[in-house]
């Protein structure tokens, strides 16, 4: 791979340079701490490793209500960034400035919108900034060129299958509501650049719901992508539009033998769920065409403190499951059989520590709820508040 | 939990005489202490850390590269080797390893990826030093941080003539210190008396010798290589600014812990600790240095190793101002706060290593100023 520490020196040194940073020679001078650890003193796009973005522009997408602004954000990863493929998303760490914040770094997860990327290349993310949602907000309203975001690695499954210049590519359709339109948009702007023109006969379907046309992300674009002669069609719903089995029938016929890729709230996922079901298989089941990303994980809300509990703690790595009692996680976890690392067991040597992918839980020192995606809890003080997913 | 082993006299002896009540009540102010700094964490701790970073990259690449100025360089080079490698290992890697700058969301300063530049895994160290000493602190015969299972540090631990050696084994171990940190968690000493066996130490071996290659052939072979001729002296800089992080280390932390006036508890008597009494134990099992803001950076804010015992996981650049709290609480429960001066301290600790060569010892510490001195009145000002 030919990624270079960026920005890319001219005339073949940065690849030099690069080549050396990446080196196990760089690697062994620099232990325990890492090459990285070194460069981001001098300068935070600079990387051996580890991927970082500068924000080059942000574009207000929608005009309409205020409540929940849509921007595109154009990025300029470090030379590191290995590319995306159409569909996939990256994990976006940001430092929060102002009391809010407080210096913590917080990450979430957003789909790419733009076409798929090549090493190294800018690309775009396209966000909805929920009324109190820390990161939206910020990236949306606060967000300015030359703002740094650390990143992950594209990461994701749900992906178009194929090269869409190849010939065998099938019919598409794609189903979306509110900001799920990005990882679609991303693909269909893919199959677009790299030459896919419908004339094989094989159509691409976009149908997408929206709050409201001025709510709708990518207004212009999807316009001008309806009116040209691609074989793409564009099927726009607003408001009290809901999804409904008989209408896609009618603009894909053969669609549970179609394949679809849905992106959007809880409440579209399921009904369009219920029409990918064949009521003549006997369990009910879903149409392996149908792929489905989640922007929200479906947990439910914690008790009130001191209210009774009610959830479902899941053990992700081991699968297995329990109501939660109030009890620490530790406790539960062993309750179950599994056999987590633990120390103290009152919070201080930090030997416990888990991710919580989702959900609540209560601090039982501090009697603090959280409910932050992806944070760091030490089981061994901490409860399930409700519905939650641990790392373990 | 059970609060009747303090009704006996040995308990309100070792307890300073406080209640089962006023300990509780104690905690509960030491707990709400704790929930207003943490309350309080952000920017600021994050900043801080951040600029001990940038310092410690300075100093660290300063000293790396003044090696390639043979005679007036080496001085300057292993000077700024040193502070680095002090800096690394006290005010961030000890401090970052306990779970400190963890709520930073930071993976850079994250406990559970965090290592250090030294010898020891921080694996194995956080397992040592976070689990078994800050759990077990000074309670002779499960804390092994008491005499590192070699000195006889307590009048509590059996004499042997083998202590004889106390103030050598003690010189020995400040200069080979990350050595014995690394060597710790293999509790050579209990394999020696039966309790422990050879095979319990096998799963440590291959994190520990991958770390030790790395550490030597960074230190002793890949830096002074390319320093092309000048080999000898940078291998031996090197060899110099790692005896200096000993040393100081060794220095700082034998303060904390084994001047006089520091209490040791048995096993029986915190068999049924409550959250109070825990904190109780940190409070009298720890000493703490007066000094400079310099000194208090350059120990880590170890120089606060009674705030450090009682609430670890939060950033230590808070234990100066949690001290002025801390004293006053101590003063109010009539509970003893060991402070001095680094020569006094040092000093104190000299006396014990030389003490405790021989047989006997001082009877137990006792209570300050005694029950009577508590009174509700008191607690409530
Ligand atoms: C794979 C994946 C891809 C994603 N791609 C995108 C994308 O392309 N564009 C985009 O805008 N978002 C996307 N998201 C959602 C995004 O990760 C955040 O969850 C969202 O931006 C809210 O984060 P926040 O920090 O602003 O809110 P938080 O501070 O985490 O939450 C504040 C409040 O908002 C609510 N909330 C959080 N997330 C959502 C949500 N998704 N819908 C409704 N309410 C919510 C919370 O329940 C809470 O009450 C994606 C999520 C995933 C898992
Ligand atoms: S076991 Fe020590 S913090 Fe959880």
């Amino acid at each position: 791979m030919s990624a270079l520490i960026s920005p890319p020196a001219p005339g073949g040194a940065g690849h030099l340079v690069g080549r050396l940073l990446r080196s196990r020679l760089a690697a062994a001078l620099a232990t325990p701490h890492g090459v990285d650890r070194y460069l981001e003193r001098f300068n935070p796009m600079w990387a051996a490793h580890e991927v970082r973005a500068r924000v080059v522009s942000v574009h207000r997408e929608t005009s309409g209500t205020d409540s929940a602004p849509v921007a595109t954000l154009t990025l300029q990863p470090t030379s590191t960034w290995r590319g995306h493929r159409a569909g996939q998303h990256v994990l976006v760490g940001v430092e929060l400035p102002g009391p809010e914040g407080r210096g913590k770094r917080h990450t979430r997860a957003f789909s790419i919108s733009s076409a798929a990327s090549a090493p190294g290349e800018q690309f775009t993310l396209t966000i909805r900034a929920h009324d109190e949602g820390q990161v939206s907000s910020y990236l949306v309203r606060e967000a300015q060129p030359g703002t740094l975001l650390h990143l992950s690695q594209a990461q994701g499954e749900f992906t178009l299958v194929e090269s869409p210049a190849t010939p065998t590519i099938s019919r598409l359709l794609f189903i979306t509501g509110g900001s799920g339109i990005t990882p679609a948009m991303s693909m269909v702007r893919t199959l677009l650049r790299d030459g896919y023109d419908g004339h094989a006969g094989r159509r691409v379907t976009f149908l997408h719901f929206a709050r409201s046309p001025e709510d709708q992300i990518f207004a212009h674009e999807l316009a001008e992508i309806a009116a040209a002669d691609n074989g793409v069609d564009v099927h726009l719903r607003y408001a009290d539009q809901l999804f409904s089995e008989f209408e896609l029938r009618r603009l894909v016929p053969d669609y549970r033998d179609t394949d679809t890729w849905l992106c959007g709230p809880a409440g579209l996922v399921e009904l369009v769920k219920d029409a990918y079901t064949d009521p003549e298989s006997s369990g009910g089941e879903l149409s392996p065409r149908l792929r489905m990303e989640f922007f929200k994980p479906a947990v439910a809300r914690a008790a009130a403190p001191g209210g009774e509990i009610e959830g479902e703690v899941s053990f992700t790595r081991s699968g297995a499951t329990t109501a939660a009692t109030g009890a620490s996680l530790l406790e539960q976890a062993e309750e179950l059989g599994l056999k987590p690392e633990f120390g103290c067991r009152m919070g201080i040597c930090f030997s416990c520590t888990r991710t919580k992918s989702a959900g609540t839980v209560r601090n039982v020192l501090t009697g603090e709820e959280s409910s932050l995606p992806d944070e760091e809890i030490r089981i061994c003080v901490t409860a399930a508040a409700g519905d939650c997913h641990i790392d373990l | 939990m059970s609060t009747d082993t303090l009704s006996t006299p040995v308990a309100d002896e070792k307890y300073h005489g406080l209640t089962a009540d006023q300990i509780e009540q104690l905690g509960a102010e030491l707990d709400a202490l704790r929930q207003r700094v943490l309350a309080d964490l952000g920017e600021a701790d994050a900043a801080y850390l951040r600029k001990v970073v940038t310092t410690q990259r300075k100093m660290e690449i300063a000293g790396r590269a003044l090696f390639y100025l043979p005679v007036i360089g080496w001085l300057p080079a292993v000077a700024c080797l040193s502070v680095s490698k002090i800096l690394d290992n006290m005010e961030i890697g000890h401090n970052v390893m306990h779970g400190q700058y963890d709520f930073l969301g930071d993976p850079a300063f994250n406990s559970r990826m965090f290592d250090w530049d030294t010898v020891c895994p921080g694996e194995q160290w956080k397992y040592s030093h976070n689990y078994i000493h800050h759990t077990f602190t000074n309670i002779v015969g499960k804390d092994r941080d008491v005499g590192y299972g070699i000195l006889r540090m307590d009048p509590e631990q059996k004499w042997h003539p083998y202590y004889l050696g106390n103030p050598l084994y003690a010189f020995l171990l400040m200069t080979f210190f990350e050595w014995g940190v690394a060597l710790h968690d293999l509790e050579v000493e209990n394999i020696v008396s039966g309790k422990r066996k050879m095979a319990d130490n096998k799963p440590l071996y291959p994190g520990l010798m991958r770390k030790i290659r790395r550490q030597a052939l960074k230190d002793y072979v890949l830096f002074p290589a390319l320093t092309g001729p000048l080999f000898p002296l940078t291998f031996a800089g090197n060899a110099v600014a790692n005896l200096v992080r000993n040393v100081w280390a060794f220095n700082i932390i034998f303060c904390g812990h084994f001047p006089a006036g520091v209490a040791s508890f048995s096993e029986e008597e915190t068999a049924n600790e409550t959250r109070g009494h825990w904190y109780l134990r940190q409070m009298l099992g720890s000493a703490n240095i007066k000094g400079s803001k310099l000194m208090h950076l350059m120990s880590g804010n170890l120089s606060h190793q009674i705030e450090h015992h009682l609430f670890p996981d939060l950033p230590a650049r808070r234990y100066p101002e949690m001290a002025v709290e801390v004293q006053e609480i101590c003063e109010r429960y009539g509970l003893p706060y060991n402070t001095g001066r680094l020569h006094q301290q040092l000093w104190s600790v000299f006396k014990k290593i030389c003490r405790y060569s021989l047989p006997g010892g001082d009877a137990k510490v006792a209570p300050v100023r005694g029950p009577e001195a508590v009174t509700e009145d008191s607690l409530a000002a």
